[in-house]
């Protein structure tokens, strides 16, 4: 899925990163808590977060991370953005709750991503 | 390749700045043209540590030694320590704060995924001295 159409799915506005748009997407991953990002993501997947800190950049930078989604209308900062933008990263928000997010986006066909362990 | 030898200093609660030296090791290491998945256990292991150094000490340091067959980390703290090592490896035990949490840490992960990600892991500790991590990961296998 490219990150156009989740653009377009979750009705979301691109914070930074418009010129990515054509990217694609294979997997997802949802949390608030970086530490399991840290832990279980294996793939180069979209995050999926309500958590607009300048550790959820940096988390997603560690992980090869390009795409983030900041649900529940959360818009970071301009700090935050700055950091994204240095990383190529896109940055999209949506005004819908994660468990929505996630919903609209997995009845579209994009899975889970696969993790390190159980 | 040569031996290269990278170090950086990293303050403690200074929030805005942490993940900056992890995210130096991770640019260098690209430029190296070290294999992507190794780069991505380093990434892992430095942005813990420097987390952990960040979050729970008085301030510390995280050395990075690539030679031609690993890469050796080193991340040591001038204390508080910590007194039972076997403990803080446990998953899910934890001694972070409401505030770090807040900031998505401090679930008790951080050290069981460092020793993960890592092929040589050692942990010692000195109350009132300094917690010391030694983390190797090789290039070749």
């Amino acid at each position: 899925m490219k990150l156009m159409e989740i653009k377009e799915l979750l009705d979301a506005e691109v914070l930074i990163g418009e010129d990515t748009l054509n990217t694609e997407i294979y997997s997802a991953f949802a949390c608030d808590l970086m530490s399991d990002v840290l832990a279980f993501v294996e793939d180069k997947s979209l995050l999926l977060t309500g958590l607009t800190n300048l550790q959820t950049i940096r988390t997603a930078e560690m992980m090869d991370i390009d795409a983030i989604v900041f649900v529940r209308g959360k818009i970071p900062n301009q700090e935050i953005l700055t950091l994204a933008k240095e990383n190529n990263m896109c940055i999209l928000s949506t005004k819908h709750i994660l468990y929505q997010s996630c919903g609209i986006l997995y009845n579209k066909g994009l899975r889970g991503a696969n993790i390190m362990h159980k | 390749m040569g031996t290269v030898n990278l170090a950086f200093h990293v303050a403690k609660e200074d929030f805005s700045k942490a993940g900056e030296a992890s995210s130096s090791i991770k640019k260098t290491l690209k430029k190296l043209g070290i294999d992507s998945k190794i780069i991505r256990k380093v990434a892992i292991v430095t942005y813990e540590a420097e987390m952990n150094i960040v979050i729970h000490s008085h301030g510390g340091k995280i050395t990075v030694d690539i030679d031609t067959e690993k890469i050796k980390i080193q991340a040591i703290d001038q204390g508080p320590g910590i007194a039972d090592t076997n403990k803080a490896m446990e998953i899910g035990f934890s001694t972070a704060t409401q505030k770090v949490r807040e900031l998505g840490f401090g679930a008790g992960m951080g050290l069981p995924n460092i020793k993960r990600n890592s092929d040589k892991f050692a942990i010692s500790s000195e109350i009132d001295k300094y917690t010391k991590i030694e983390s190797s990961i090789y290039l070749t296998k």
